[in-house]
C-alpha cells in the first residue's frame, strides 16, 4: 500500500439527497480519522455531469470510488457501516490497530 | 378494454411475422417483457428490434446491456449481419454496458439506482432514442444484495420509461415457477412474450408465444421462429380468412394430354395442385412438366426437392426428355434441396416462406410434401399446410405438391393425404398397376375445383421423350386388359367411382 500516494476518493451523488449528504458526512469523518496518507474527496453530481455515470460505471447512488491508490474500489450506499467502509477501502482503522 | 375503440399505437418490431401476430408491433412508448431460458434468442430479438428500428423506421435506439460488453455484443451479432459499429458511429445506436460485479462492489447502508436512471436518460437524450433495450436487468440481482431496493427501483424504472415515452424491450431469464426469475412480469403489464427452445425427437424448435398484451388482440398460439443469417423471423400467420382474390386465367399443366382432361384446358393460375401416388409413379416427372411450362412462360419457378439434389433432379429429368438446365442457368428456375430431417416441420415451412419471399416465384413445387409430414407431428400438419397454401394463394403463386402414398392404406399416410387433399384445388392420382407381365401407369383426376374434368382413368407411358398419355379407354369391358380388372385385383382402398 503506497503510503506516499495521495488518496483520491470520489463520491458520486445525484443532487443533495439525504442519503448523499449522509454519505459525504460519513466518508469525511472516516477519512479524517483513519487515512494516514494525504487524501482528497471529490463530490461528483451526476445531475450536472451525467456522462460520467457511464464512463465510471456508476448505477447506484451514492457510490464512493477509491480512484487512487489502485486497484479501483467501489462502495455503494450511505456508508453508514464504518467497519464495512474501511474494509472496502482497505484501510486499517487507526483506533483499532493502536488500541489492541 | 376490448370494447374500447381506442387502439393503442404500436411500434413495428422489425421481426418478420411478429408484427402480424402482435397486430402491428409492440406497444408504443411502453415496456415489453421478453422472457425465456438461456439461449432462446432474447438478445438477438431485442437487438434486431433496435437495428431495424434504425435502418427501417429511422428510430435511434439505446441498448443497455447488463451481461455483455459492447465489444462482445458487436462480435456476437456480426454473424447475423448486424453492424453495430457503423450505427454507433452514426450516432443512431448507443450501447452501454452496465458492469455489475459482486466482487467489486461493497454495499453499506441505503442507496438507490438513480445513477442508472441518469445514465439511461443521458444515453436516450444523446441520440434522441425512441427505442430502448434492457438486457438483462435481472443481472442486478446477482450483483447487489438488497433485493427490496432493487425491486422498488426496477418498478420505478419501468414507470420512468413509460413517462419518457420510449418503446422498451426488457429481457428476463425464465425462472422455475415464474416467467422471470425475479417476477418482472408483475411490473410489466403491457406486453409479455415468452420464447422457448425445445428439442423434440432430436429436432430443435424455437417457439414464441404472446403471454399477454394489454388492450390489444393478439395471436394466442405458439409460433415457431427461426434465427438464421438474417436474424429472427417468425412464421407469419397470414390470414386464414380466405380473403384472397382469385384468378380465372388458365395455365397449362405442361402436358397437353393432361390439359385435355380439364374442361378449361389446364389449371387456374394460383391453384394448388396435389399429385399423389406410390413410389415410381412418375409424380416428379409430372411436376417437372409443370415447372418447365412455367419457365417457358418466363415465370420464375421455385422447386423444393426433398429427395433429390438439384443435379440429380436435372439429370433424371433429362433422361425423360425434360431439359431444365437452361432455365437454371437463366435463373428462372431455382431448385432448393434439403433433407427433411434437417429441421422440424415448422422450420421447413418457415424456410419455404423465406425462400418464396426472396425469390418471388410464380410457381412453387414441393416434391414431395409427404417428406415434410414425416418430420411433423400429425396434429400440426393440417394447420401448417393451410398456412403455407394460404400464403401461396395470397401471392397468386401456382403450386404443385407431390405426395408419396403407400400401397397399403397406412394410417399415417392416409392422414397426410387427407390433410393436404382437402386444401388443394386439384388432386390428381397416379398409380402403377401390375398385370400379368407388365406394369401399367395410369392417372386420373380426383377433383378440380371450379372446372369440369374428365372422370376417365388414363394410362400413360414414360419414354425417353417424356410422358405420353394414351387415348382414353372407352368404357372398360369385361376381359379387357384394362382398368376394371386391375382395380378389382388390387382391391384395397383404391376403388373409386369414375
Amino acid at each position: 500500500m503506497g503510503k506516499e500516494e495521495n488518496w483520491e476518493l470520489w463520491l458520486y451523488i445525484a443532487g443533495q439527497t439525504p442519503k448523499s449528504i449522509l454519505a459525504l458526512e460519513n466518508i469525511t469523518k472516516y477519512s479524517r480519522d483513519h487515512i494516514r496518507a494525504k487524501y482528497t474527496i471529490e463530490v461528483i453530481d451526476l445531475l450536472k455531469s451525467p456522462q460520467l455515470a457511464e464512463e465510471d460505471q456508476i448505477f447506484a447512488i451514492p457510490t464512493l470510488v477509491r480512484k487512487v491508490p489502485k486497484p479501483l474500489r467501489k462502495i455503494i450506499g450511505d456508508l453508514s457501516d464504518k467497519e464495512k467502509v474501511l474494509m472496502g477501502l482497505n484501510i486499517h482503522p487507526i483506533g483499532a490497530a493502536d488500541g489492541k | 378494454m376490448k370494447d374500447n375503440k381506442n387502439i393503442f399505437p404500436k411500434t413495428p418490431t422489425g421481426v418478420d411475422g411478429l408484427n402480424e401476430i402482435t397486430g402491428g408491433g409492440f406497444p408504443k412508448g411502453r415496456p415489453t417483457l421478453i422472457c425465456g431460458s438461456a439461449g432462446c434468442g432474447k438478445t438477438v430479438l431485442a437487438i434486431q428490434f433496435l437495428i431495424k428500428g434504425i435502418t427501417e423506421y429511422n428510430e435511434p435506439g439505446v441498448f443497455m446491456s447488463f451481461e455483455e460488453s459492447a465489444k462482445d455484443l458487436t462480435q456476437n451479432v456480426k454473424s447475423l449481419g448486424f453492424d453495430l459499429e457503423k450505427l454507433i458511429a452514426q450516432k443512431k445506436l448507443k450501447v452501454d454496458f452496465v458492469r455489475v460485479e459482486r466482487s467489486e462492489i461493497q454495499e453499506t447502508g441505503e442507496y438507490d439506482l438513480e445513477g442508472l436512471f441518469i445514465r439511461l436518460n443521458h444515453a436516450i437524450d444523446s441520440i434522441g432514442a425512441k427505442r430502448v433495450v434492457l438486457d438483462t436487468i435481472e443481472s442486478l440481482f446477482s450483483g447487489l444484495s438488497n433485493t427490496g431496493v432493487l425491486r422498488s427501483e426496477i418498478r420505478r424504472l419501468f414507470q420512468w420509461l413509460r413517462d419518457k415515452g420510449v418503446t422498451t424491450i426488457i429481457t428476463g431469464e425464465r425462472g422455475d415457477t415464474t416467467l422471470t426469475r425475479q417476477g418482472l412480469e408483475e411490473y410489466v403489464s403491457d406486453c409479455v412474450i415468452l420464447l422457448d427452445f425445445r428439442v423434440i425427437e432430436q429436432i430443435a424448435t424455437r417457439r414464441l408465444r404472446i403471454v399477454k398484451y394489454r388492450g390489444s388482440t393478439h395471436g394466442t398460439n405458439e409460433y415457431p421462429f427461426l434465427i438464421d443469417e438474417n436474424g429472427v423471423s417468425v412464421l407469419p400467420i397470414t390470414s386464414l380468412k380466405l380473403e384472397h382474390t382469385t384468378s380465372s386465367e388458365i395455365i397449362s399443366t405442361g402436358l397437353p394430354g393432361l390439359d385435355k382432361l380439364f374442361s378449361s384446358g389446364g389449371y387456374y393460375r394460383g391453384n394448388c395442385t396435389l399429385i399423389t401416388g406410390a413410389a415410381g409413379t412418375a409424380k416428379t416427372i409430372l411436376a417437372a412438366y409443370f415447372a418447365l411450362n412455367s419457365c417457358k412462360r418466363k415465370e420464375r419457378v421455385l422447386y423444393f426437392s426433398f429427395e433429390e439434389s438439384p443435379n440429380q433432379l436435372l439429370r433424371n429429368m433429362l433422361s425423360v426428355g425434360i431439359n431444365l438446365n437452361p432455365y437454371v442457368k437463366s435463373k428462372l428456375l431455382l431448385i432448393h434441396s434439403s433433407r427433411p430431417s434437417l429441421h422440424g416441420l415448422e422450420l421447413h415451412l418457415l424456410s419455404l416462406h423465406k425462400h418464396i419471399r426472396e425469390f418471388k416465384p410464380h410457381t412453387v413445387i414441393i416434391d414431395p410434401i409427404s417428406s415434410l409430414v414425416t418430420v411433423g407431428s400429425r396434429g400440426e400438419v393440417g394447420a401448417m399446410l393451410a398456412r403455407l397454401m394460404d400464403m401461396l394463394k395470397v401471392h397468386h403463386i401456382s403450386a404443385l405438391f407431390t405426395s408419396l402414398t403407400h400401397e397399403q392404406p397406412i394410417d399415417y399416410n392416409g392422414s397426410t393425404e387427407e390433410a393436404v387433399s382437402s386444401l388443394v384445388d386439384t388432386w390428381i392420382k397416379v398409380r402403377n398397376e401390375e398385370t400379368k407381365n407388365e406394369r401399367i401407369r395410369s392417372l386420373y383426376i380426383v377433383k378440380s375445383r371450379g372446372m369440369g374434368h374428365s372422370s376417365a382413368v388414363r394410362d400413360f407411358i414414360v419414354t425417353e421423350n417424356g410422358i405420353k398419355i394414351m387415348a382414353a379407354v372407352s368404357l372398360p369391358q369385361e376381359g379387357q386388359n384394362g382398368l376394371e380388372k386391375t382395380v378389382a385385383v388390387s382391391g384395397n382402398g383404391l376403388k373409386h367411382k369414375f
